[in-house]
């Protein structure tokens, strides 16, 4: 199987990888980026731990075919802090909140909680579950990660309303 | 400098500038996984390494005739293949399980459950192991399945395990049958059975408790390195008890256990998935060995799900024997068990049934008998402990609906006849009729201020109206009121009751204090994501007087950490985390010792004050742990050992008996079988409290697990033997929506024999949960007729019980 050169932006880095044809992407991500924070879970997107940003939306990197990707711009978890090292509010939020225990869903589910709060800044709690339902937590029960999104929410908007 | 301390721990402090026990500190761990920085099995990537895969048995139960290596080894980067008859000459087809049987590394002759390991296929990569599973060829001979575990005993069963067919005796006593594991039995059978001829009531009830799955999100996994040159063998790999997993191994290898090194790296979720050895353990160990190279083997969520770890398949029949006045007087349960194809339940040596015998609960019952009897199927092995000590769960839920069923029976609300029957403060410690002997609590203060708190006689009144608008026509829905009283028996355990291979349950730790007043402190035990980071260095703080953040925490490297049994059970805290209080206790008596020296006077003149000591009445002259740690490195006494460290093995002298009262308002929606959770309350005592946040946490998560287990959770087989319930789309995982809302609560009735009076929390949600769901389930139908609807509630199967009770037309 030859291999296909493809160009990505991931976490602000443009970058070139040599793939096969029928490599996921979370493989190459994971084996040959290292963007190890991204997991695999179940590897038939239901669980999402290998959530990513991937153009603006949330993408579960286990069903997708790198090649796919090509030419897109990446977000993982690994590219969330600040350059300074400052935390993502988000990250922030899981820790305060107690929004993780074992964290291995918490890259994916911070990825998705990225892409929620671009897509509704101020959500209900309501909107948070509807708009997490697509990531399994087996440790937290979820009451925490909600909270931890709304102190994400809470923060970011505050940091608006500075500016 | 001590008012910007002050202000950076701010909220943090709760009183405690140490960080120690009592206080939310925020977790460790979470800094490296908000990150992406934790490091978990699939994680670990060396030079040269090869990945290996399973060929699986498509059929339950079948011969095999012929395996072609030679079509798996013609794919690219595909470098070995390993079958049962290249085990054979190492004598590694087959392994000891902790239960006494042996377990097929890989089927030699036979396979008997779908999935169950066939070959071992190691290549350049994991895309090439794929390919070269899909390529092997294997030629398989069908043999009759046996799925039911009520036909396994029947003298024309298939004959399953060919292998020990004539072996009179198992671990456990005589065998009956050729599919027969063991019959064991716990309690006074003739008093029992006096007490049943004596009773007014009696109720007898068969309780299903199924199949389910811990189904951690990080499935199972290893990395064998078997350098060729040492002989030193490194293996990292998803273990809830590493070194346990040395120990087998040496057992079972030529490989001296000096020369086995195995890490547990961060885990993601265990639920007593982890506790056992399976077969990838071993081929990622073999495959090292015959190819020189690492090899890593992951396990995909379908493998997970069908082949590593079932917990429960209990099929119960229980019997309360009680006074018309309500009081019981005897309790009598009778289990079928189903242990799929081998034999490998997680339990203590001692106990087939692990401590199911804690099914008297919180109950003074003075008669009680069990009996469990262990059968082989063509279904996967395992029967661990799924987020509970020892079969804990199925004891709790065959308790706390049989006081349902007895409830009912004699028409008494099933909170006051819990309340009639407690096991009363002045009564502990309590020896049950089973002759464990509960350590303490006070039932009825905790009882009683749950039902306050979620105004039990509020809840009774809105069922009866909905009842009445049922019963009129105005509405289709029910309302249910789950309650579970339960007690826990956690923390195993002692070395007289509790062993593993033949190793006492103790656990330990080790500590040393750096000159500059930092600590490292190793255990025995392993997180998957309780937070012993956090946890165990707010114990020391406490007990030796340093910031917790000065004490780094270690666990997971069987090099390093001190030999411990593990994380399972609800045991670290209850025993390593005594463990943890002693060695602290042992830095601080030399402390105390070195202060005396410096100040020149009897170490007795000498107090202990959170972080130091001072001469009694002198308090100027004090001197911080800090620099003690200090002085231990340059000014010892005369004749005293320099250094600050210290290590103890704990072996607890009793188990711990955490418990708690649940509450559940549930409503049901006849015609469609949907149950909506409207409240869950639920009270803990887990004794003394360690880190507040870390509890509310364990309880949130593990009342999930118990609403999945109770309410959706299901491994179930068709007439063949193919598994249905092996991916995420069959197999119930709550998501964000359906997850209801947890409230929480407490009291804290501290162990008297736990140096910290701490019990454990972990597990008590899922042990409490579980049958507090489907009481509510049950309760709802109460009054129209309803005794006893089994697990998994989902709406088909309430529609079908609302339809059994001809409250569905059609």
């Amino acid at each position: 199987m030859a291999k296909k050169l493809i160009e990505l932006i991931v976490n602000g880095e443009a970058i070139e990888v040599a793939v096969n044809p029928r490599d996921l992407l979370v493989h190459t991500l994971r084996e040959d980026l290292k963007l190890t924070g991204v997991h695999i879970g179940c590897e038939t997107s239901h669980c999402a731990a290998c959530t990513v940003d991937l153009d603006g939306c949330s993408v579960k990197s286990c069903t997708m075919f790198t090649v796919q990707a090509a030419g897109s711009e990446i977000k993982t978890v690994e590219g969330m802090a600040a350059p300074d090292g400052t935390l993502h509010p988000l990250q922030e939020g899981f820790r305060e909140m107690h929004g993780l225990q074992c964290g291995y869903c918490t890259p994916g589910m911070i990825m998705r909680a990225y892409r929620l709060l671009q897509e509704n800044p101020r959500p209900t709690e309501e909107e948070i579950r509807w708009g997490i339902s697509g990531n399994i937590c087996r440790c937290t029960g979820y009451q925490n990660i909600v909270k931890a999104i709304q102190y994400a929410s809470d923060k970011l908007r505050a940091g608006e309303g500075a500016k | 400098m001590a008012e910007i301390l002050d202000a950076r721990l701010g909220d943090k402090l709760e009183g405690d500038k140490l960080e120690g026990i009592g206080c939310k500190r925020k977790r460790v761990e979470d800094i490296r996984f908000t990150q992406g920085r934790g490091r978990y099995i699939d994680d670990v990537n060396l030079p040269g390494m090869l990945f290996g895969d399973f060929a699986r048995s498509p059929y339950a139960h079948a011969r095999i005739k012929k395996i072609n290596k030679a079509s798996a080894l013609s794919v690219p980067g595909v470098v070995a293949v390993i079958t049962a008859e290249d085990l054979v000459p190492l004598n590694l087809h087959y392994m000891p399980t902790l239960a006494g049987d042996v377990q097929a590394v890989l089927g030699l002759d036979k396979v008997l459950f779908q999935n169950q390991e066939v070959a071992f296929i190691v290549a350049k990569n994991r895309y090439a192991a794929a390919d070269g599973v899909e390529a092997l060829d294997v030629d398989y001979e069908e043999l009759p399945p046996l799925l039911d575990p009520f036909k396994a005993l029947e003298p024309d069963a298939p004959l399953l395990r060919e292998d020990i067919k004539d072996k009179a005796d198992g671990a456990h006593g005589s065998r009956e049958h050729y599919n027969h594991i063991f019959t064991w039995t716990a309690g006074d059978e003739a008093a029992t059975q006096e007490a049943f001829a004596n009773a007014d009531v009696v109720v007898k009830e068969y309780l299903a408790h199924p199949r389910v799955h811990p189904c951690p999100l990080e499935t199972c996994g290893s990395v064998a390195d078997m350098d060729p040159v040492t002989g030193q063998l490194t293996l990292w790999g998803t273990f809830q008890a590493p070194h346990v997993v040395r120990t087998v191994a040496a057992l079972i290898s030529d490989i001296p256990e000096h020369k086995i090194r195995v890490i547990a790296p961060d885990i993601g979720g265990g639920f007593g998935n982890k506790v056992g050895v399976y077969p990838g353990y071993v081929l990622s160990i073999v495959a090292s060995i015959i190819t020189k190279k690492p090899v890593k083997w992951i396990e995909d969520r379908m493998e997970n799900l069908s082949s590593t770890a079932f917990a429960r398949d209990y099929h119960i029949t229980a019997e309360l024997a009680a006074t018309r006045e309500g009081k019981i007087i005897g309790m009598r349960s009778n289990v079928l068990a189903d242990h799929g194809a081998f034999d490998a339940c997680a339990d203590p040596s001692k106990y087939p049934a692990g401590l199911y015998h804690i099914c008297t609960g919180a109950y003074d019952i003075p008669a009680a008998f069990c009996s469990v009897k262990g059968v082989y199927t063509n279904k996967a092995p395992g029967g661990v402990a799924y987020r509970c000590s020892f079969r804990v769960t199925e004891a709790v839920y065959t308790i706390e609906r049989m006081i349902e069923v007895l409830a009912a029976k004699l028409n008494v609300d099933a909170g006051d006849l819990r309340k009639k029957n407690f096991i009363q403060p002045e009564q502990f410690p309590y020896t049950s009729a089973f002759g464990w002997e509960y350590d303490s609590g006070n039932y009825p203060t905790a009882m009683a201020k749950a039902m306050e708190a979620v105004d039990y006689d509020g809840l009774r009144s809105r069922q009866a109206e909905m009842l009445e608008d049922f019963k009129s026509g105005k509405s289709r829905e029910l309302m249910g009121i789950g309650i579970s009283f339960f007690t826990e028996i956690v923390g195993a355990g002692p070395s007289k009751n509790c062993d593993i291979l033949g190793i006492g349950m103790f656990d330990s730790c080790e500590i040393r204090v750096h000159p500059t007043g930092a600590a490292i402190a190793r255990l025995g035990t392993k997180s998957q994501g309780q937070g012993h980071e956090t946890t165990y260095a707010q114990i020391l703080a406490t007990e030796i007087g340093l910031p917790a953040d000065m004490i780094k925490i270690e666990e997971g490297d069987t090099d390093t950490a001190p030999y411990g049994l593990g994380t399972y059970g609800s045991r670290s805290t209850p025993v390593a985390g005594a463990a943890c209080a002693r060695a602290g206790r042992k830095i601080r008596h030399k402390a105390q010792m070195i202060a005396a020296h410096i100040f020149k006077v009897h170490h007795d003149d000498l107090e202990w004050d959170v972080d130091g000591f001072a001469v009694k009445g002198l308090p100027e002259k004090r001197i911080a742990m800090k620099d003690i740690a200090w002085a231990a490195y340059n000014n010892v006494p005369e004749g005293m050992e320099m250094g600050l460290e210290a290590v103890d093995y704990y072996d607890p002298p009793n188990f711990t008996y955490p418990y708690g009262a649940y509450f559940c308002a549930m409503r049901i929606d006849v015609d469609t079988g949907v149950c909506t959770v409207d409240r869950f309350y639920a009270l803990d005592d887990c004794g003394t409290r360690i880190n507040p946040m870390i509890i509310e946490g364990q309880v949130h998560g593990g009342l999930t697990e118990a609403f999945a287990v109770a309410m959706g959770q299901l491994i179930s087989f068709d007439e063949t033997g193919n598994i249905l319930g092996a991916s995420l789309m069959d197999f119930f995982l709550p998501t964000a929506v359906e997850t209801p809302k947890w409230e929480t609560d407490y009291t804290e009735v501290p162990s008297p024999h736990h140096p910290i009076g701490a019990k454990g929390i972990g597990e008590c949600p899922h042990v409490g949960g579980v049958p507090c769901f489907s009481n509510a389930v049950n309760d709802a139908f109460r009054a129209l007729g309803g005794t006893h609807t089994h697990m998994p509630h989902t709406p088909a199967n309430v529609w079908a019980y609302a339809r059994s009770l001809g409250l569905v037309e059609g």
